[in-house]
């Protein structure tokens, strides 16, 4: 500020510069990202799509594709309601172990009575899932669960099951494989993520405690978990985001069917088939808009936690 | 008795410390174990994989190896080539523009500075398949699927890459580094290429990790956007060997094709991991 009162000209020639470097990143964004979200939004009103080689549209039909989502469809389900609700399922049944197993964890590696040795050994490893190509990782759980693989293979050679198992074709072991590899993909990322987050706390107050004579679960109660709620909510909000967003895993998994009887099809899922050779811009773009709102809901939480939390 | 208490309280420690330890082993196995398997099936032959399961390595890794670089259906070495490409470029790009973007917010007073700031903020949360739909109809429309650069242009606005950056800047570039450079004359392209760039390499070469493994892994927009064999990423062919009907396949090659699409990442990771999970945290919780 001191500057601008000395030098105006000088100051002014510099503003110039700070449009200057953040002009790429507008265009790129307007052209590549704030285009085509417009686009998609626009899209969610017309009918758009094609039928073989005759393109139908795009005609203006309202509010009839989100109707479409929220209508009871020759299937029998609600689109918008079975798919989602499949995707909070898959989310809910890997993320809850994922939160449990990486709140211990984040305990264990920060306990100082405990004084856990080869710490960056157990956190490389757990981590490592995470940065694993996911279609690589589905696929491989596709082929050691199959009915030819190896894990078949094993049961039946040790006489746990009579013949090969189809853990492809039922609900429950689809459902728990999907959990499996969410929670294998993202418990070190949380734990890691936790532990930071109790490292962040006033160590004198655990101390104090301690000479208080308080108990370990009494410490947890009253000391870590209201200290550390904000980045709590911070990485199980994220957590949710990306959860709405699951994609690869399932897609590969199922090969892109969500056997059985579209179980573990997720919203993504769904979107995904409306890219295909449909091209139907109209429904994708409904179901985009709605992931859209889902994300925004929660990305305010997002930001009202990281605002108490900088106060 | 206090001898005793002291005693109990010991063995408490050492029983407690146990757990925790079979806990962590048990994870650690979790972990590894999948990957041990996919390692052991990859240097075992189709003839030994049918006949059963083992957990000893075999002798034909190098067979599986050719036979996997030599597919007629899926070119892996073609794929790799096109996940290298796009996930270098990329990594250099994103890099480099978020930099710029946040020395730009961040050293210069202009009217909508803070604005900018805000507006970049918002952004981050939007998942990108909202403006695939978009996206998609544009590559149709202007022909421009099977097109590698269309995977690695969109990377110069990346709002989280900005965010990490910008952050990196306020806690460790000084501006009166930038003032003296000033005087000293040097234009202001020149002092953030030579100046604040070296500053900031740290936080280039985590972002450039962090970038290189997102793309190398992307499955979604690739997927929908590159059909031709000869413009496949890897990811992209790994989907099309699920789709393959795999009893048919040489299940030595397939493990093979899965070990080759995960290898770079591996490595990279066993180089780094010590810098890599320091950029997990140091990213996130800051506002």
């Amino acid at each position: 500020m001191e500057k601008k009162k000395t030098n105006p000209n000088r100051s002014i020639s510099y503003a110039k510069w700070g449009y200057i470097f953040i002009t790429p990143f507008f265009i790129i964004y307007a052209i590549f990202t704030f285009y085509p979200q417009l686009l998609t939004i626009y899209n969610s009103f017309f009918e758009n799509y094609r039928d073989g080689l005759t393109v139908i549209g795009p005609n203006w039909v309202g509010l009839d594709n989100y109707k479409a989502l929220f209508t009871l469809n020759n299937s029998g389900y609600i689109p918008i309601f079975k798919f989602l609700g499949n995707t909070i399922w898959l989310w809910v049944i890997g993320a809850v172990p994922q939160f449990v197993i990486a709140m211990m964890l984040a305990l264990f590696f920060t306990s100082t009575r405990l004084n856990i040795r080869g710490q960056q050994f157990f956190k490389t490893v757990i981590y490592m899932p995470n940065i694993i190509m996911a279609s690589a990782f589905s696929m491989l759980f596709f082929t050691l669960f199959s009915m030819v693989g190896p894990v078949n293979q094993l049961l039946v050679a040790s006489g746990v099951a009579a013949e090969p198992i189809n853990f492809l074709g039922l609900q429950v072991s689809v459902q728990s494989l999907i959990a499996l590899m969410n929670f294998l993909m993202w418990f070190g990322n949380t734990t890691i993520l936790l532990m930071a987050g109790i490292q962040g706390i006033d160590e004198s107050l655990f101390e104090s405690a301690r000479l208080d004579g308080s108990t370990s679960t009494q410490v947890f109660f009253n000391i870590t978990m209201p200290l550390l709620m904000p980045i709590f909510i911070y990485v199980f909000i994220t957590s949710m985001i990306g959860g709405v967003q699951m994609f690869d895993v399932p897609q590969i998994l199922t090969n892109r069917s969500g056997t059985p009887n579209n179980t573990s099809t997720t919203l993504v899922m769904y979107l995904n088939t409306f890219l295909g050779i449909s091209k139907n811009y109209g429904m994708a773009g409904a179901v985009s808009v709605l992931l859209f709102i889902i994300t925004a809901i929660l990305s305010t939480f997002v930001f009202k936690t990281i605002n108490t939390n900088s106060k | 008795m206090q001898r005793d208490k002291n005693k109990s309280a010991e063995i408490k420690l050492l029983i407690s410390r146990i757990v925790v330890y079979l806990i962590l082993g048990f994870l650690t196995f979790l972990c590894l174990f999948f990957f041990y398997l996919m390692f052991i099936n990859s240097t075992r032959s189709n003839g030994q994989l049918q006949s059963g399961f083992t957990l000893i390595p075999s002798n034909h890794f190098f067979d599986n190896f050719y036979n996997a670089w030599h597919d007629g259906d899926i070119n892996i070495p073609v794929g790799m080539r096109n996940s290298f490409i796009v996930a270098i470029a990329s990594a250099l790009l994103t890099t480099y523009f978020s930099a710029l973007t946040a020395y730009g917010t961040y050293v210069y007073d202009f009217k909508f500075k803070r604005i900018v700031h805000l507006f970049i903020l918002a952004i981050m949360m939007i998942p990108s398949q909202v403006s695939a739909v978009g996206f998609i109809q544009l590559a149709f429309k202007y022909n421009l699927t099977n097109k590698l650069w269309l995977l690695i242009v969109p990377s110069i606005a990346a709002p989280s890459v900005y965010f990490y950056m910008r952050q990196y800047l306020e806690a460790t570039l000084p501006l009166d580094m930038v003032e003296a450079a000033r005087i000293d004359g040097s234009n202001e392209f020149r002092i953030f290429n030579e100046i604040v760039l070296p500053i900031m390499k740290p936080a280039i070469a985590v972002q450039m990790i962090f970038s290189f493994v997102g793309s190398w892994n992307n499955y979604f927009m690739p997927s929908l956007l590159l059909n031709k064999p000869n413009v496949k990423t890897v990811p992209v062919m790994i989907a099309t060997l699920r789709s393959a009907d795999y009893t048919k396949f040489d299940m030595g090659k397939v493990y093979m094709l899965m070990l080759m699409a995960i290898l770079p990442v591996m490595v990279i990771y066993i180089i780094l991991s010590k810098s890599i999970i320091k950029g997990v945290t140091s990213g996130s919780v800051k506002g």
